[in-house]
C-alpha cells in the first residue's frame, strides 16, 4: 500500500448531547480512493468538515504526511492541501468559471485572468475534465458547476480531495465521466475521499471503504474483498429490540390506491417514477429510503401539493363506498370531497405550523374556513389546544405561546395532535420523531398505533430502520423515486431493506 | 454550518436572542430609550446652540399641544398619517412590501380633486361626495392592484414596482395641476370651490377636522378587527409567515395577494380623499407629503397592530409639530428640529434591538456555541 496522506486518530465531536463522531480512526493513502459509507446522520459529513476546517474536533489527532496538524479553519485546510467539494455549490452565478476559481486567492505577482485561464486549461487537460473556463456559472449544468468546484480546489494545489455525495445530483452519464476523472486524479497520486451511500458506486470506484454507523467507526475493508451484503450489514448493523407495541388489525380494506404516479420537476429530473402501492385501513405502511429519494414528493402528491405527470391516486371512501381520484386536486378540493386526509410534513415549522402564531391559531389552520361567517371562531380551537396540551403533555406556558418558542418535541406533539384531532381516514407522517427524545418518540409511536387500531390508514416515512421494522406492518422502500420493494415488516431484516434502499436496479450508472 | 466554530478565542461579547420578555419589561426598555434620547438630544442642543434644553423641550410640548387649536391640528395630523399607515399594514403583514402608499394616496386625492373640479356644477352636493368617495377608493385600489397582479402572476419585485408607481402618480398629478391651474399657467390648482365649498367635508361641532378624525378612528377599529378576527386577516398572517404553510392548508396565495393589495390601495384612496376633501381642498404633487413613507415606520414600530399604531403615529406627529415650534421660537433653522426628531426616533427604533436581544459579555468559563 502507498504512504498515508492523512491519518485520523480517535476523532470525537459532540454537539450538545449528540455525539456526531466517536473515536473515529481513518487513513487515506496517496494514490487511493477511499469511500466513506454510512446512513443519514451517521456522521460522515461532520467528519469531513473537521478535516476541511469547518468544525474543530473535541478530541483526537490528525496527521498529514506523518506530522500532527491542527486544522482550525478552511484556510488551514488549504495550507495542508486539503480541498472539499460540498454537496451544495458555493459559486457566484454571474461570474465565469475562471473568475470563480481564482476568487479569494491572494495573487502573488500580477493579476491576470489569461494566465489563470491557461493554468485552468492545463488542469482540465491533465485529468480529462470537460469545461470551458470562460463560461458563466448561470449558463452551466449541475455537472459543470461541480467540475468548477473540483478545479477550484485543484487550482489551489489540493492533494487530498473530499467529495460530499458527488453523484447525488448527477445523471448516470455524468457520474461515469466524474469517475473517470477521479481515477485519473488517483493515478497521479492524489488522495481522494468520497462520501456516499450508494453501494454500487463504492464497489466500482473506490479502493477501500470505511463504514460509519451512528457516529461510530465500524471498520475499513478493501473493496476487492467485500460485497454488497457485507457492506450493508456493516452500515445498518444488527437489529435492536425497541419493544414498540404492534397490534394486528383484522379487517384491513384498501383505503388509498396509488397507481403508476410519476413526477418530473422543472429541470427534467424524475422525482417519482411509476410509483404503485396500496395503503390499507388499520395498517401502518412504512416508507424507507435514503433522504431525498422522493418521499417528500410522494406524500405531497397525495396531499394535493405536487403536480403529477401521470398516474392515479384513488381513495376508497369508507362511508359512501365511492372511489375518488385525488390526482391534481387542491387540498381544499380534497377536503370538500369528504376525504379526511391528515398530513404531518417533514418541515414542521415551515409547513405544518406557523411558528409565530400561538397554539390556538395553529389549531385554526386546518379548519378556519368552517362556517359562513367572515369572522374566525376561536372557541373550539381553544378547547382543542387545551385538550392537546393536557393529553399529550405539551410543555408550554400557555395555549397562547407562539409555537416557535416550544421545544422540538412539543412542536411535534402540537402538530400531530392537530392532525389526529381531525379524525382522519388517512394519516401521513414524515419523520415524526426526528429530533425528539425517547419519551416523546414513544408517545408518537403510541398515537400512531392507536390511529391504526381505530382503522386509519397510516403512512409513515421514517429513517430509523429499527423503528420501521417494529412499528410498521409493511415497509415500502423507495430508491431514486422508484419503489424497489414492499416487504412484510414481521419477516424482513435490516439487511433486506438496506439493500433495497441502496441497490441500483437500472445498472446504467455503473461502468 | 457555523464557520467560526473553530475559533479559539471567544469574542468580547455575544448577542443572544431573548426569549419573550414580559410586557412591563419591554415598556421599561422603551421608556428608558426615550429618556436616553431626550438626554442625548439635550446635550447636543446645549453644545450647539447654548440653549437650555428644558426650555427647548417645553417649547416643543407647547408647540404640539399648547392650545386647543394645536391639539386639533395634532389630532388631524395623526389622523392623516394613521390612515396611510393603516393602508400599508395589511400588505406588510403579508410581507408584501408596498412602498407605493404615497402614489396610491395621491391618486385617491387626484380622483377627489378632479370630481370637485369637473362635476361640481353637474351633481348635487350629496351625489358629488358619493362619486368622490367611490372614485378615490377605486383609483387608489387600481394603483395597488397593478403591482399585485404582476407579483401574483410573474413574481415581480413589488418594492421596485410600487416605488415606480409613485413617480407615475406624481407626473399625472403634475399634468393636471397645469391643465386646471388657477390662474392659467401658474402650475398650481389653488383652493377648489373656495366659495361654494362643494365637495368639502363639513365641519362637525365647528371643527373642520373632526370628520377626518372620526373616519380614521372607525377605520382603525375596523382594520384591527379585520386583521385579528376575520378569516381574511388570518389568511394574510399565514401567507406572510410562510407561503409553504399557506399552500399546505390550501390557501390560494395569489388570490390573497391581490385581495389584500386591493384593500391596501383602497384605504390609501380614502387617505387621499381625506387630504383633498377634508384638508387641503386642492391637489399638488406634495399633497401626501411623504406620509406614504413615514407610514411604513409607523406600521413597523407598532408591529402591525392598528391600535398601537395610534401611539406610534402620535409620537411622530408630536415630534414633528414640536420641532417646528422650536425652530421658529428659537430662530433655529428647520434642520435642527430634524436632528432632534432623528435622535429620538433612532433611540426608539434602537430599543427594539434590546427588547429582542440581550448582550452577554465574555466570561472566564468557555460557553457552548449557539448560533
Amino acid at each position: 500500500m502507498g504512504t498515508p496522506a492523512i491519518e485520523l486518530k480517535n476523532i470525537t465531536k459532540t454537539f450538545g448531547s449528540i455525539v456526531a463522531n466517536k473515536d473515529v480512526c481513518l487513513t487515506v493513502n496517496k494514490g487511493e480512493i477511499l469511500s466513506i459509507l454510512g446512513e443519514n446522520g451517521s456522521g460522515k459529513t461532520t467528519l469531513m468538515n473537521m478535516i476541511s476546517g469547518i468544525y474543530y474536533p473535541d478530541h483526537g489527532h490528525i496527521y498529514i504526511d506523518g506530522n500532527e496538524v491542527l486544522i482550525r479553519s478552511p484556510k488551514d485546510a488549504f495550507k495542508y492541501k486539503i480541498g472539499m467539494i460540498h454537496q451544495h455549490f458555493k459559486l457566484v452565478d454571474v461570474f465565469s468559471a475562471t473568475e470563480n476559481i481564482i476568487l479569494g486567492l491572494k495573487d502573488e505577482g500580477k493579476f491576470s485572468l489569461k494566465e489563470s485561464e491557461k493554468k485552468i486549461r492545463e488542469i482540465t487537460s491533465k485529468y480529462g475534465f470537460d469545461l470551458d473556463p470562460s463560461k458563466k456559472i448561470h449558463e452551466m449544468s449541475v455537472s459543470e458547476k461541480q467540475t468548477v468546484e473540483i478545479i477550484k480546489v485543484l487550482y489551489r494545489g489540493a492533494d487530498i480531495l473530499i467529495l460530499d455525495e458527488p453523484t447525488a445530483v448527477l445523471t448516470p452519464q455524468e457520474t461515469r465521466k466524474l469517475f473517470a476523472v477521479l481515477r485519473n486524479m488517483r493515478d497521479s497520486g492524489k488522495a481522494i475521499i468520497i462520501i456516499t451511500h450508494k453501494l454500487h458506486e463504492v464497489l466500482s470506484l473506490s479502493d477501500r471503504v470505511s463504514v460509519l454507523r451512528k457516529g461510530q467507526y465500524i471498520g475499513t475493508v478493501n473493496t476487492a474483498e467485500t460485497n454488497e451484503s457485507e457492506l450493508t450489514e456493516m452500515m445498518v448493523g444488527k437489529k435492536i429490540e425497541l419493544n414498540i407495541e404492534r397490534t394486528k388489525v383484522e379487517n384491513t380494506p384498501d383505503r388509498l390506491e396509488i397507481k403508476n404516479i410519476s413526477c418530473i420537476n422543472r429541470e427534467g429530473v424524475t422525482l417519482l417514477n411509476n410509483v404503485t402501492f396500496t395503503a390499507k385501513a388499520g395498517e401502518i405502511l412504512g416508507i424507507a429510503g435514503i433522504a431525498g429519494s422522493g418521499q417528500r414528493e410522494l406524500l405531497e402528491s397525495i396531499a394535493g401539493l405536487q403536480k403529477l405527470n401521470g398516474g392515479e391516486i384513488l381513495y376508497h371512501d369508507p362511508q359512501t363506498g365511492y372511489t375518488e381520484n385525488l390526482r391534481d386536486k387542491s387540498p381544499v378540493k380534497i377536503k370538500e370531497l369528504g376525504v379526511r386526509l391528515s398530513f404531518v410534513p417533514e418541515d414542521r415549522l415551515g409547513m405544518g405550523l406557523v411558528g409565530n402564531m400561538d397554539i390556538i391559531d395553529n389549531m385554526l389552520l386546518r379548519n378556519y374556513r368552517k362556517g359562513k361567517s367572515a369572522f374566525l371562531e376561536r372557541k373550539k380551537p381553544k378547547d382543542l389546544a387545551n385538550k392537546i396540551i393536557e393529553e399529550l403533555e405539551v410543555v408550554t406556558p400557555s395555549a397562547k405561546t407562539p409555537v416557535r418558542r416550544l421545544s422540538g418535541g412539543n412542536v411535534q406533539k402540537v402538530l400531530v395532535g392537530r392532525e389526529i384531532a381531525a379524525s382522519p381516514t388517512v394519516l401521513m407522517v414524515a419523520y415524526p420523531v426526528r429530533g425528539l427524545d425517547i419519551n416523546s418518540s414513544y408517545l408518537i409511536y403510541n398515537l400512531l398505533n392507536k390511529q391504526k387500531e381505530s382503522g386509519v390508514a397510516v403512512i409513515f416515512v421514517g429513517e430509523d430502520l429499527d423503528v420501521l421494522l417494529e412499528l410498521c406492518d409493511r415497509i415500502m422502500v423507495i430508491n431514486s423515486g422508484k419503489i424497489t420493494g414492499i416487504v412484510d415488516a414481521n419477516e424482513a431484516t435490516k439487511e433486506d431493506i438496506g439493500l433495497l434502499m441502496t441497490k441500483n436496479d437500472g445498472g446504467e450508472s455503473d461502468e | 454550518m457555523s464557520n467560526s466554530a473553530t475559533k479559539k478565542r471567544e469574542p468580547l461579547f455575544h448577542i443572544i436572542k431573548r426569549p419573550a420578555i414580559p410586557m412591563w419589561q419591554s415598556l421599561l426598555i422603551r421608556a428608558g430609550a426615550i429618556l436616553a434620547a431626550l438626554i442625548v438630544a439635550g446635550v447636543i442642543t446645549y453644545f450647539f446652540t447654548g440653549l437650555n434644553p428644558i426650555s427647548v423641550y417645553t417649547t416643543m410640548i407647547e408647540g404640539a399641544i399648547g392650545t386647543e387649536k394645536r391639539i386639533w391640528n395634532l389630532l388631524q395630523g395623526i389622523a392623516l398619517l394613521l390612515c396611510v399607515s393603516l393602508a400599508v399594514t395589511p400588505a406588510f403583514k403579508m410581507k408584501f412590501w408596498n412602498i407605493g402608499a404615497e402614489g396610491q394616496a395621491l391618486m385617491g386625492g387626484l380622483a377627489s380633486a378632479l370630481c370637485m373640479i369637473l362635476l361640481s356644477d353637474k351633481l348635487s352636493g350629496g351625489m358629488l361626495m358619493l362619486v368622490m368617495i367611490v372614485t378615490s377608493i377605486v383609483l387608489g385600489a387600481v394603483w395597488a392592484l397593478l403591482p399585485a397582479i404582476f407579483k401574483a402572476k410573474w413574481n415581480t419585485n413589488e418594492t421596485l414596482f410600487t416605488l415606480m408607481m409613485n413617480y407615475i402618480a406624481m407626473q399625472i398629478v403634475s399634468y393636471f395641476s397645469y391643465k386646471y391651474s388657477v390662474p392659467k399657467g401658474s402650475g398650481s390648482i389653488g383652493i377648489i370651490n373656495s366659495s361654494s365649498k362643494l365637495g368639502w367635508f363639513p365641519s362637525i361641532l365647528d371643527q373642520k377636522y373632526l370628520l377626518n378624525i372620526i373616519i380614521v378612528t372607525v377605520l382603525t377599529v375596523l382594520l384591527y378587527v379585520y386583521l385579528k378576527h376575520s378569516k381574511h386577516g388570518y389568511e394574510i398572517s399565514v401567507v406572510g409567515e410562510s407561503e409553504n404553510t399557506a399552500k399546505y392548508i390550501g390557501i390560494n396565495v395569489k388570490k390573497v395577494i391581490i385581495r389584500t393589495m386591493l384593500l391596501s390601495g383602497a384605504i390609501c384612496g380614502i387617505a387621499g380623499l381625506l387630504m383633498v376633501a377634508g384638508t387641503d381642498h386642492t391637489i399638488a404633487t406634495g399633497t401626501v407629503g411623504g406620509r406614504g413613507f413615514t407610514a411604513i415606520m409607523v406600521s413597523w414600530l407598532a408591529k402591525f397592530n392598528p391600535i398601537m399604531m395610534f401611539l406610534t403615529s402620535f409620537l411622530i406627529v408630536f415630534l414633528e409639530k414640536g420641532a417646528i415650534a422650536i425652530s421658529s421660537e428659537f430662530d433655529l433653522n428647520s434642520s435642527f428640529s430634524d436632528i432632534i426628531t432623528g435622535i429620538i426616533i433612532f433611540f426608539i427604533i434602537g430599543s427594539e434591538f434590546f427588547i429582542n436581544y440581550s448582550i452577554k459579555f465574555r466570561e472566564s468559563e468557555k460557553e457552548g456555541k449557539n448560533k
